[in-house]
């Protein structure tokens, strides 16, 4: 495809913004800390308080660092998912992919302490956590993948993927009523989703799983792009369908099942990044494509965490509140602009 | 034909269909360089699926296919892609690409690992918009293309994969009279002056009598291969279909209603 050139202005215009959101992340938040007194503090300067060097070192950055992972991380596997279910609807979240991590970690959380009849929290460190939502996440990821080779139409793979839903949302209810409080709370902490509260080794993990996903993406660009032609297309131009699907999906169970683990189940950012990067750079290349979603995806995400914070307040919103009011809206305002979505 | 020319597809005793099913079988024929050859034969014979398993998009079921004078089953998906490329009747996944690009895609077998055009792959997709009239168009996108310019789209891309042989699937069916006309004229230039080898199948019997430099007829039996003028004089159109409804006029070569 065509030359990458033209594009050259619009990647420096976006990381200027990421560079933005990502300074205005961490200028704000429930502890009221003056612009200034944040730049002299990542400059390395003196401040008066303290405890605004803790903060912003210990805590904004390190959730700033989450969100950029968390964000484009997710926009990037919604990517995926749409050019390799050849659907413009599909996206970590419609395919149930969240699902089937939001199953995994309900069994952990309110499950397991059912079963033994203790809540033994020795095994239940986020790791494990993360361990059971990412295999909630491949399960569905696998058995969305063995439907849609046996059944063609690309809208019983969506029905699947909200059955998938309505199933793992009835098993947590039931897992819920049984549950002890404490457990319960834990579970709905989770599925609000968060960007803070990850420690140092939970943010290195996450940055390993996003950056292998983003370098399987990036070694399967070629391929992407033949899929566009649909597979029997692709197979024809020497794409080998087994092996590209196999890399395809690894990459998107990592990125959509190992951010889902660390963050909670994050709403609509993986459907409608995508979208919103193909109106704006008005191309289907995946080698522009794959970078402009993540930093897309990235941009969002700090903006969404920053308006979840509520600035200046002791309160913190659920930021899939607000990544669904966001995403919602621009899904529904493609729908109506475009007619009919296309990928 | 002389001994010289290179057999590019070469079929014998060929089975095709769904495994167990068999669609069709005693299929043989041999299609030279610069061949234009149609498939034709009542809906359902199997003329998709020998398409399909020409193409290697499935597998055959029994006999031999031989594509430049090896097996089609010891070609790596990579080396078929330089071998044959095809034109199916599935529309692409994506209509949000743009003319240019999608042409563009044909390259991809001779592109590096993340699909860069060099100055060849650059002057091949020029050249194959030129041919099928595109040029005007190469920046519109699929989704506002008419079925005919898009016919020409999948053609063009099929003819930037540069492969000695193109398989196309009914590639005029739900054209009007002259854009079919248009398409199979474009067909046969390509592979008289490229000296492609192609093959595809149709309704158009008429237009493929009048064009094609061989035709094979599915007729579910003896399966007849040969120019169309051999295929006339030994009477096989005039089975195709049931006499009482459609004749066949060997004169002027084409198909009437039995009033």
């Amino acid at each position: 495809m065509g030359n990458l050139k033209p594009y050259r202005f619009s990647f420096i215009l976006i990381f200027l913004v990421l560079g933005l959101a990502w300074l205005l992340n961490i200028s704000l938040g429930s502890v009221a800390i003056p612009f200034k007194a944040t730049f002299s503090i990542l400059f390395g300067g003196q401040v008066d308080i303290e405890s605004w060097n803790y903060i912003i070192w210990n805590y904004r950055i390190p959730k700033a660092f989450t969100a950029v992972l968390v964000g484009g991380g997710l926009s990037l596997s919604g990517l995926l998912m749409q050019t390799l279910f050849r659907n413009p609807l599909a996206g970590p979240f419609v395919l149930g992919i969240s699902s089937g991590a939001s199953l995994g970690a309900a069994l952990l959380l309110m499950g397991a302490s059912l079963i033994t009849g203790f809540a033994s929290f020795s095994f239940l460190n986020d790791f494990s956590l993360a361990l059971a939502a990412s295999i909630g996440s491949f399960l569905v990821l696998l058995v969305v993948m063995i439907v849609a080779n046996r059944v063609k139409d690309t809208m019983a793979l969506l029905i699947i993927g909200l059955m998938f839903g309505s199933i793992t949302a009835a098993i947590v209810s039931v897992l819920a009523y049984f549950s002890s409080a404490e457990n319960l709370q834990r579970f709905i902490f989770w599925s609000f989703g968060s960007v803070g509260n990850l420690s140092t080794q939970q943010v290195i993990l996450l940055s390993i799983i996003v950056c292998v996903g983003v370098l399987l993406s990036i070694i399967s660009i070629k391929r992407l792009n033949a899929f566009l032609l649909g597979e029997n297309y692709a197979q024809s131009l020497g794409v080998s369908l087994k092996k590209s699907r196999l890399i395809i999906i690894i990459a998107t169970g990592l990125l959509a099942g190992g951010i889902t683990a660390f963050a909670g189940p994050i709403a609509f950012i993986g459907l409608a990044v995508p979208h919103l990067t193909r109106q704006i750079f008005d191309t289907m290349e995946h080698r522009i494509l794959i970078p402009s979603v993540f930093l897309y995806g990235a941009i969002l995400m700090l903006l969404c965490d920053t308006i979840a914070q509520l600035p200046n307040s002791a309160n913190v919103l659920p930021i899939n509140a607000i990544t669904s009011l966001v995403g919602a809206p621009v899904v529904i305002w493609l729908l109506v602009r475009k007619r009919k979505m296309l990928f | 034909m002389s001994s010289t020319e290179k057999h590019i597809v070469l079929a014998e005793n060929l089975t095709v269909g769904y495994t167990p099913k068999v669609v069709s079988e005693k299929i043989d024929f041999q299609l030279n360089q610069g061949d234009l050859c149609a498939i034709v034969g009542v809906n359902g014979v199997g003329k998709s699926t020998l398409l399909r398993t020409l193409a290697g998009l499935q597998p055959k079921l029994s006999g031999s296919i031989q594509i430049n004078d090896s097996n089609l089953e010891s070609y790596a998906s990579s080396k078929l892609a330089k071998e044959l490329s095809v034109v199916l009747t599935e529309q692409p996944a994506s209509k949000n690409l743009t003319v240019q690009e999608l042409i563009a895609l044909g390259r991809q077998p001779y592109t590096n690992w993340i699909g860069t055009l060099n100055e060849e792959d650059k002057k091949q997709v020029q050249e194959s918009l030129t041919s099928f009239l595109l040029e005007d168009l190469q920046y519109s996108r699929c989704h506002e293309l008419s079925d005919g310019q898009l016919q020409r789209v999948l053609i063009a891309r099929a003819m930037a994969q540069n492969t000695p042989l193109i398989l196309l699937d009914e590639p005029t069916t739900h054209l009007d009279l002259y854009h079919k006309v248009q398409i199979l004229k474009l067909l046969q230039e390509l592979a008289h002056r490229k000296q492609k080898t192609i093959m595809f199948t149709t309704h158009e019997i008429d237009l493929a009598i009048q064009l094609c430099d061989k035709i094979l007829i599915l007729d579910g039996a003896e399966n007849p291969f040969g120019a169309p003028c051999e295929l006339i004089e030994q009477k096989h159109f005039e089975r195709l279909f049931p006499a009482e409804m459609v004749l066949f006029d060997a004169k002027t070569g084409s198909f009437k209603v039995n009033k």
